[in-house]
């Protein structure tokens, strides 16, 4: 290695900088086929199906004088493991369609910006205690960049509908957009109220102060940010609009297919529809690392265990725990897929504006509070303090909710209007005349 | 002049910013402008980054590139407006021959002055999130507070003008 | 200063821009544009000029907050401007800064 330290410092310069852009492709990268993979099993097993299971099973022949004698008659099992590596291959041979009277430049440029913005998100996550362990920089605005790169995937989606020269293309950008820029203001506060919580921008100080024994009482336990109640809230909004941004289910309004047939990339085909495809899967699995960064602690192990404690220092150790995180986040996505049905557009807004929003407004004005007792007065005020507030906050939302379903009509019929026919109305009421 | 690294990684920004630039007023169609736009105001961001200011180079994408531009290309593709196209009447070379000369008369008037300093050791860490947080409920508390307020004037506002009138 | 002279370059196309063109959301972000080539001069005054050796911390932080304001101030014009280009064109299916003339009388 010694050429390496002979050559002039701006080179070793540009060099580590492309080993580094390397190094952080490669944990987002990777792991594509194995969650696709994970992704089909999971689910069908949920959904009492078998999945996958059979690609990339070899048996060689028992007779045969081609196969070496210690093989004949053997067989490997990879469970399916190869599925998603020949989905990729078919995918990347067949003949690239691109329709007449698309904007050729945009159509081409929109799957493009999907897979900057999937491999660069994750370029300030701390893998482990040492700078040399997050992949791009450890800058002091690190969580303010993860929020600056993933509001550009509103980008792809929208410059893909847009370009595609497709009604339900167009449906599907404009609804992807007006989507992300939805959830991305409540995703933003509810990180804000984690930011002031640990006092820093910087990804691994977030860490850090997760690092204390569970409210300094329970030694065993870290205090990680899900277990505080300001984090709790703040995890559940994050988690809802992870989901949302990444536009899985039950936020695919954008690609809904019974509606729009395949939404924004219904024009995509081969290549570009492969890189949606990875581009999608690489953000799950990065915003499921965000989560675990910022509300599960890290690189840290779930327990403070004085005999665990000298494997932290261990770095790849970290890189493990903090990939299992990035797992269990994973696993919650398919879960929540395979549970809940699709929202509708106006629920979907509904959710967002009204209830998202607000509730991480007002968490973060009692995280506010919080930190100003605690500052003041010492943590047993705050507490008080704190759940008092949430208290307060609880009461009022039980209230409106009561006043508005109070005043709120119940609609009785519901009225169909039919294309090109007369119209007519479909009442819930039996035995009502019909008219023509 | 010296050819230095800071040097070449200015140029790498600053040619495609410019280039960008020209594209946002030369292109015919809105999106492709709004797309140049974006990419300017990307690269512009990193050239903040070179000037060591990290916070207004990163608000700077989540501000820009991330809401203001997302919400021209949520516009473009709204109206879907059809092409307005471009009349060729005297405005065109009339109103490039006044950009060259308001260039070429503040180039000349402001470059000389300031001469090409080299860059001076920083004392202050200006562009770090902490300083500018310090600094914005200090002593700028006020214009943040009023600054507030016209966001809030701009949100209503805006709330009044997209909505339907229903009478 | 290069970066002064990318400022004046992009200011001045921001000002062409404005005065050629007829659509109003390109005149808009020509304006963007302009005020991004302000934004350039006050962090690169900042850091070269106040940043240094002799000069106070409050002088030299004068140079990110004009940014952030300005950002601000950015963000609210866009917001209503986008909403009245939106209501004129519901009102007039045609957005052409030049016949755009009911005040004129």
């Amino acid at each position: 290695m010694d050429w390496l330290h002979n050559l002039s410092p701006a080179i070793q310069d540009v060099l580590s900088a492309i080993g580094r852009a390397i190094l952080a492709i490669i944990p987002i990268f990777a792991p594509v086929p194995v969650i696709i993979w994970y992704e089909r099993r999971l689910l069908s097993w949920m959904q009492d199906r078998i999945g996958p299971n059979r690609t990339g099973n070899i048996t060689f022949s028992r007779t045969s004088k081609m196969v070496p004698s210690f093989l004949r008659g053997k067989k490997f099992k990879l469970f399916g493991l190869a599925q998603s590596i020949a989905d990729g291959l078919k995918l990347f041979t067949k003949e690239d369609i691109m329709p007449d009277k698309t904007d050729r430049v945009l159509f081409i440029l929109a799957p493009l910006i999907a897979l900057f913005v999937a491999l660069t998100l994750g370029c300030t996550i701390p893998f482990g205690g040492d700078i040399r362990f997050t992949p791009v920089a450890d800058v002091n605005v690190g969580m303010l960049v993860i929020l600056a790169i993933s509001s550009l995937g509103a980008y792809s989606t929208v410059l893909a509908g847009y370009s595609s020269n497709n009604k339900y293309s167009l449906m599907g950008g404009l609804r992807a957009s007006a989507q992300l820029i939805s959830y991305e203001l409540a995703m933003g506060i509810a990180l804000a109220a984690m930011v002031m919580n640990s006092g820093s921008l910087r990804m691994t100080d977030i860490v850090k102060s997760q690092d204390a024994p569970l409210y300094g009482v329970v030694s065993f336990i870290p205090n990680w940010n899900v277990f505080t109640p300001m984090g709790f809230i703040s995890a559940i909004v994050f988690g809802v609009c992870m989901i949302a941004e990444t536009n899985r289910p039950p936020f695919d309004l954008p690609e809904a297919e019974n509606e729009l047939v395949a939404g924004y990339h219904t024009e995509y085909s081969t290549k570009r529809w492969g890189i949606f495809m990875m581009a999608e899967y690489m953000a799950m699995f990065t915003f499921s690392m965000i989560f675990a960064t910022v509300f599960l602690g890290g690189y840290h192990f779930p327990i403070r265990w004085d005999v665990l404690a000298p494997y932290e220092n261990m770095y790849l150790v970290g890189v493990v725990v903090m990939l299992t995180k990035g797992a269990v986040g994973l696993t919650v996505y398919i879960w929540v897929r395979a549970t809940f049905p699709r929202l509708r557009y106006d629920q979907l807004m509904n959710l967002g504006w009204k209830f998202l929003l607000p509730l991480a407004v007002v968490n973060l004005m009692i995280t506010a509070t919080w930190i100003f007792a605690a500052k003041v007065y010492g943590p047993m005020a705050a507490w008080m303090v704190g759940l008092v507030c949430y208290g307060v906050l609880f009461i009022v939302w039980a209230a409106i909710r009561h006043q508005a379903k109070k005043t709120q009509p119940q609609f009785q019929s519901r009225s169909v209007n039919m294309v090109n026919s007369p119209r007519r109305v479909l009442d819930v009421v039996p035995n009502k005349e019909v008219t023509p | 002049m010296k050819l230095t690294p800071e040097l070449i990684i200015f140029a790498m920004l600053a040619g495609p910013a410019a280039l960008a630039a020209v594209g946002v007023v030369a292109f015919g169609s809105a999106i492709r402008s709004a797309l140049c736009l974006v990419f300017n105001f990307f690269l512009l961001a990193f050239l903040y980054f070179t000037l060591s200011m990290d916070m207004p180079g990163i608000s700077q994408i989540v501000v820009y590139s991330g809401a203001i531009m997302v919400l021209f290309v949520f516009v473009i593709m709204l109206l879907n407006p059809k092409l307005i196209e471009e009349r060729k009447d005297l405005k065109r070379p009339f109103g490039i021959a006044f950009g060259v000369v308001l260039f070429g008369i503040l180039a000349s008037q402001v470059l000389p002055v300031l001469g090409f300093e080299g860059a001076k050791p920083v004392v202050h860490q200006i562009g770090s999130p902490n300083v500018i947080g310090d600094a914005l409920f200090s002593s700028y508390v006020f214009p943040f507070e009023v600054i507030s307020i016209l966001l809030l004037v701009g949100v209503v506002g805006s709330v009044f003008l997209a909505k339907r009138r229903t009478d | 200063m290069a970066y002064i002279g990318l400022s004046l370059f992009m200011f001045s196309t921001g000002v062409v821009g404005v005065v050629i063109r007829r659509n109003p959301i390109v005149i808009f972000m020509c304006i963007e544009l302009m005020l991004n080539a302000v934004n350039l001069a006050f962090l690169s005054f900042a850091r070269y000029r106040y940043a240094t050796e002799g000069h106070s911390l409050n002088q030299a932080i004068g140079g990110p907050m004009m940014v952030i304001f300005v950002m601000a101030v950015a963000a609210a014009e866009v917001a209503v401007g986008l909403g009245i280009i939106m209501a004129i064109y519901r009102l007039k299916e045609e957005v052409d800064v030049d016949e755009l003339n009911l005040l004129g009388g």
